[in-house]
């Protein structure tokens, strides 16, 4: 039940420069405290969470300083001991600003006492899992709420709303998701490689809270190291359990593209995995879930991988959520010589920064600092027709065309070429030779769209 | 021979077209109230839709379908003459017109107030407001890249040289295209004929504004102590009510980062 | 060595931030490469001529590109070398004797009114060296159909040398159909497969560029290797003239060229490799592209069959680039979720 033969999404995407020699190897490296975080109460997909705690206060690691503000929601914890300093407003990687809590670090990192009355209240919670898991599955939602958990992959989507899928809609597979497709980014595969035994053991966690029957682990064919490690955890469950290898491509680790690449199903537009019984989870993300349901412990730190040609020194970094950009870089040795674009996230679809005044969240996958010489910049040349944006694109649509009537504003007419679709992965901007910028374009169609779907 | 029936031809083939059209127009026509035309040409012909509806034809089928439903003063455009017009034909009253135009409410331009980064990317405000918040180091302020001046039905935008919004208040038909186009929301309709205007729309404190801007309001509050009735301060930022009368010059001249103007 | 970089001095823009690096210009560079074989076959047949064409037109090109970009004002952006192609491409088609001056109102007419008055680059909806081409064919006839005897020539056309005129005769196709139009027989078969080979390498009277079908081969290799054409408009463009051909011979041999000369003879090769598949003037799906080369290869067809001209690429090109906008949108791929279920 190891590696099986590679398998591909179905002939579309792009090949990009991977680049991830510089850190691939490299062991994850423990960043120590830094003097400040400025933790934001807007690291996830939905509402941004509610601050409790006010300046002057002192907190302990692992205690809500900020309460999800809903459903669609998570919640926020202190990332280590110490007395917050300010709640103010701070840009985030998206470039808008949110509110934030300054911590400045007491070195003692101590944890909360709720932390350890969890991991107590929760001694039992794998056992009675498999004994009796209907119950237990309720308790299993509820501890990956209370621990904040959002999509780590990227995109931030809360996972105790993923974990709860309506009643009519089965979930069949669960696919633990280490594609790890965009370029430079190493975080994922080295979590594989060093704690392939705890995000397997999240995985079964999430497997038994949703019922699922099979659970897949997507490895990309690039990372046969952490494919090996993955296949050794794996190896001793029972059960319909795998690790799949994928062909190296991108957006390989897009969700619908993967769920197409392992199992055949296309996941309806405007539908959710969900829509065809599957649930998919970044490979952080089960980590995770373990963490909290086996140690009590809330989502307090992640591995970001610091990279790209600037950088003095490339790592995957293992920092706590609230450090700022400029603290990871000079942990990371500053910079070799000065960047052109900084890029939180992967080059494909991560955010552009002004700076390094922003804090990693539970999303920042990734810090990467191009030189000018890699910055292909925009041009707004026009289409020339060469038809690569129409191959490259998975999702099927014609960038060229709708790029075309989105200069134009002709929203409706973009709508009407199912712009909604788009993913924005942005495989159509990077083969284009005319430099357009064709995600912006569509990203504005998107917003069109959904703008008129609220109005009544 | 050869050029006979070249022309025979052609020529047979336009008669029948001829035909087909006459049949067409004779048997497909649409037979509209012809009042619609006659409203039509009294309204000012922009298609701007600040009257609500689709447009100036619209809008004269609305007032025809059931006459006083709809009011004589719904175009903004044409202001006081044409509601004059359109009542008089319609024979009901002609409601009260208030010229409005629109101000850009920022007189932060490129020498003024700094840029955070250097935006690549689509030009148009919405899409560079989309990436990063928008490259301007203020993040109230105008970004310059023209969505309102391409919506303008009377081109009454100009974007200056400094990458700054201006509208030309004798330009300005008062539809409130460019408000409803701004991504930061930072035009306004004011009444026509007003001079002296606050430019800024950062709500921001003193220090941060200052920090961005060389012409934005500190909320110092001089001004609306100079001019208290027309000058209020919404917590840091100055604003005037264009409901009162204003024509202090002192306002202008004091203010001491020159975000006051009298235009 | 400090983290905090220098201010402003980042760029920011939407997603993605990495580019594969192909380039309009770069584009254009592999089809120059890509034309260079057919070059030297064209300059070895028809020497000096030749390449005096190909220098007058390139030249001229470039130089109207720049011209009315300038009188636009807009940027010269002659540098994405479109103008270049464009100069090859009309030279290529054109036959080898032709008075420069006559070339210079050609390429006027590719780029001033073909491409700069659509926009330039990216707008023209027809293939700006075959408009030139076209126009040059309706106003110049005699000109346009005069044919410089090749440095070597296949045997079977050596009876199409005329006595009178050592210098110059018809193209294959030419002789053939004034030759049927006389009521006379066809006055060449393929006899043997020499004959084909013959014809392939070039040795025949036409355009300067589009006698030999291998050198057109090597090139569009490359560029398939290149990835700037789809492989699907020569194929089907070329198996369209083939299937046709090939029908019309088998109800009347005697009457019908084989199809293997419809093929080799003729603008087929240059136009399937190197026009039809211009980027600009050509559906953007892969699907539209086979409809498009068919498309192509039938209305060729059809006009040496039964038209006016003894050729019909540049035409038959010229129409399908018309109803280009409606094969994009006939073809539309389908969309990711839609549709299909399962
Ligand atoms: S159109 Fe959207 S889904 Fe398609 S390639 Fe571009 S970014 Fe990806
Ligand atoms: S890749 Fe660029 S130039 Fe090519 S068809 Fe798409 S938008 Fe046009």
């Amino acid at each position: 039940m190891s590696a099986s033969k590679p398998k591909l999404s179905p002939n579309v995407g792009v090949h990009p420069a991977y680049h991830k020699e510089a850190t691939s190897a490299k062991p994850i490296e423990v960043m120590p405290l830094p003097p400040l975080l400025r933790v934001s109460m807007s690291q996830h997909l939905g509402k941004p969470a509610l601050p409790v705690v006010k300046k002057g206060d002192t907190v302990l690691r692992g205690q809500v300083i900020g309460e999800a503000a809903g459903f669609v929601s998570a919640a926020v914890h202190a990332p280590t001991s110490g007395a917050v300093k300010d709640v103010a407003e701070a840009p985030t990687a998206g470039g808008i600003m949110a509110l934030a809590v300054d911590i400045a670090p007491d070195g003692r990192d101590a944890w909360a006492p709720a932390v350890e009355e969890n991991r107590r209240k929760r001694a039992d919670l794998l056992a009675r899992l498999r004994d009796d898991p209907a119950a237990a599955r309720k308790e299993v939602v509820a501890a990956v709420a209370d621990a904040g958990i959002a999509g780590m992959g990227g995109a931030g989507f809360p996972t105790h709303v993923k974990l709860s899928p309506p009643p009519d809609k089965p979930i069949e597979t669960l696919i633990i998701n280490g594609a790890e497709c965009e370029p430079y980014l190493t975080a994922d595969d080295r979590l594989m490689v060093e704690r392939a035994a705890e995000i397997w053991q999240g995985a079964l966690i999430i497997q038994a809270a949703l019922g699922a029957k099979r659970v897949r682990v997507a490895v990309e064919n690039n990372k046969p190291r952490a494919a090996a490690a993955m296949g050794a955890a794996v190896a001793d469950s029972a059960g319909d359990c795998a690790v799949v290898m994928l062909e190296t491509m991108y957006p390989q680790g897009a969700e619908k593209q993967q769920i197409l690449a392992i199992l055949g199903r296309e996941v309806p537009s405007g539908g959710l995995p969900m829509d065809v019984g599957v649930v998919v989870e970044n490979v952080g993300t089960a980590l995770a879930v373990r963490d909290a349901v086996v140690n009590g412990r809330p989502l307090t730190e992640r591995v970001t991988t610091v990279t790209g040609p600037c950088v003095a020194e490339p790592k995957n970094v293992l920092a706590r959520l609230g450090t700022l950009y400029s603290d990871l870089v000079a942990f990371c040795g500053g910079f070799a010589r000065p960047p052109c674009k900084i890029v939180s996230g992967g080059p494909m679809m991560g955010l552009a920064q002004s700076g390094l005044d922003v804090s990693t969240a539970k999303t920042t996958s990734g810090l990467v600092a191009l030189p000018r010489e890699l910055v292909g910049a925009f041009v707004s040349m026009p289409c020339i027709s060469c038809g690569r944006c129409v191959e490259a694109c998975p999702s099927g649509l014609m960038p060229c065309e709708l790029s075309q009537m989105l200069e134009a504003e002709d929203y409706e007419a973009a709508a009407g070429c199912n712009v909604a679709d788009c993913i924005e992965c942005g495989c159509c901007a990077y083969v284009c030779p005319a430099r357009r910028p064709l995600v912006q374009h569509m990203r504005r169609g998107k917003a069109w769209v959904a703008a008129q779907r609220r109005k009544p | 021979m050869g050029i006979t029936i070249a022309v025979l031809t052609l020529g047979g083939a336009g008669l029948v077209c001829a035909l087909i059209l006459v049949v067409a127009d004779r048997f497909f026509a649409v037979h509209e109230d012809p009042r619609i035309e006659t409203l039509t040409a009294l309204l000012p012909g922009v298609n701007c839709g600040a009257c609500g509806f689709g447009g100036c034809v619209e809008y004269a089928r609305a007032l025809l379908a059931v006459v006083g439903a709809t009011p004589a003063n719904l175009c903004p455009a044409g202001g006081a003459e044409t509601a004059h017009a359109v009542a008089a034909m319609l024979g009901i009253e002609a409601g009260a017109t208030d010229k409005k135009v629109a101000l850009v409410l920022c007189g932060g331009d490129s020498a003024r107030a700094p840029r955070r980064f250097l935006y690549n990317g689509v030009a148009d405000c919405a899409a560079a407001h989309a990436v990063g918040g928008g490259d301007k180091l203020c993040r109230h302020g105008c970004l310059g890249y023209g969505s309102c001046a391409r919506v303008c039905p009377a081109g009454a935008v100009e974007i200056t040289a400094g990458q700054l919004a201006l509208v030309h208040a004798d330009l300005c038909i008062g539809c409130g295209a460019c408000v409803k186009t701004c991504p930061r929301k930072l035009i306004r309709m004011i009444p026509a004929g007003r001079t002296i205007h606050v430019l800024c729309n950062s709500p921001e404190k003193g220090p941060a504004v200052k920090k961005a801007c060389q012409v934005g309001c500190i909320g110092c509050t001089l001004c609306a102590k100079l001019a208290p009735e027309a000058i209020q301060m919404n917590g840091f930022l100055a604003a005037v009510d264009y409901a009162r009368e204003l024509d202090n010059q002192e306002v202008v001249d004091k203010c001491p980062t020159h975000c006051i103007v009298r235009r | 060595m400090s983290a905090e970089p220098a201010a402003v001095s980042l760029i920011v823009s939407s997603s993605p931030h990495a580019h594969s690096g192909a380039s309009v210009r770069r584009i254009m560079l592999d089809v120059i490469i890509a034309l260079v074989p057919a070059l030297a076959v064209g300059l070895y047949l028809f020497g000096w001529n030749a390449l005096r064409l190909v220098v007058v037109c390139v030249s001229a090109c470039v130089l109207i590109e720049a011209l009315c970009r300038k009188a636009m004002g807009r940027d010269p952006g002659v540098g994405d070398l479109s103008a270049v192609v464009t100069g090859v491409l009309l030279a290529f088609n054109l036959p080898p004797a032709l008075p420069g001056w006559m070339a210079v109102i050609g390429c006027v007419f590719a780029i001033a009114v073909a491409k700069q008055i659509f926009g330039g680059l990216g707008y023209n909806p027809f293939n700006p060296a075959l408009v030139g081409r076209a126009m040059l064919l309706v106003s110049f006839p005699v000109h346009m159909t005069t044919w410089a005897v090749p440095a070597r020539l296949a045997s079977v056309l050596e009876p199409a040398r005329t006595a009178v005129d050592a210098v110059t005769m018809a193209t294959p196709l030419g002789w053939a159909k004034t030759s049927l139009s006389a009521g006379n027989a066809l006055p060449l078969a393929l006899d043997s497969v020499a004959t084909a080979w013959e014809f392939f390498a070039g040795f025949k009277p036409g355009c300067i560029g589009e006698t030999s079908g291998l050198a057109l081969l090597i090139g569009a290799a490359y560029l398939l290797y290149r990835r700037c054409i789809g492989w699907q408009t020569p194929v089907f463009f070329v198996g369209a003239v083939a299937v046709f051909a090939a029908i019309l011979w088998r109800v009347d041999p005697a009457r019908n060229l084989h199809p293997v000369f419809h093929v080799l003879t003729g603008g087929v090769m240059i136009g399937a490799f190197f026009m039809a598949t211009d980027m600009v003037t050509s559906p953007v799906t892969r699907a539209g592209m086979a409809v498009f080369g068919a498309g192509c290869g039938v209305i060729t067809m059809l006009i040496r069959a039964w038209g006016g001209y003894p050729e019909g690429v540049s035409f038959a090109i010229l129409l399908m680039n018309a109803v280009t906008p409606l094969i994009n949108k006939a073809t539309r791929p389908r969309v990711f979720g839609h549709g299909r279920r399962k």
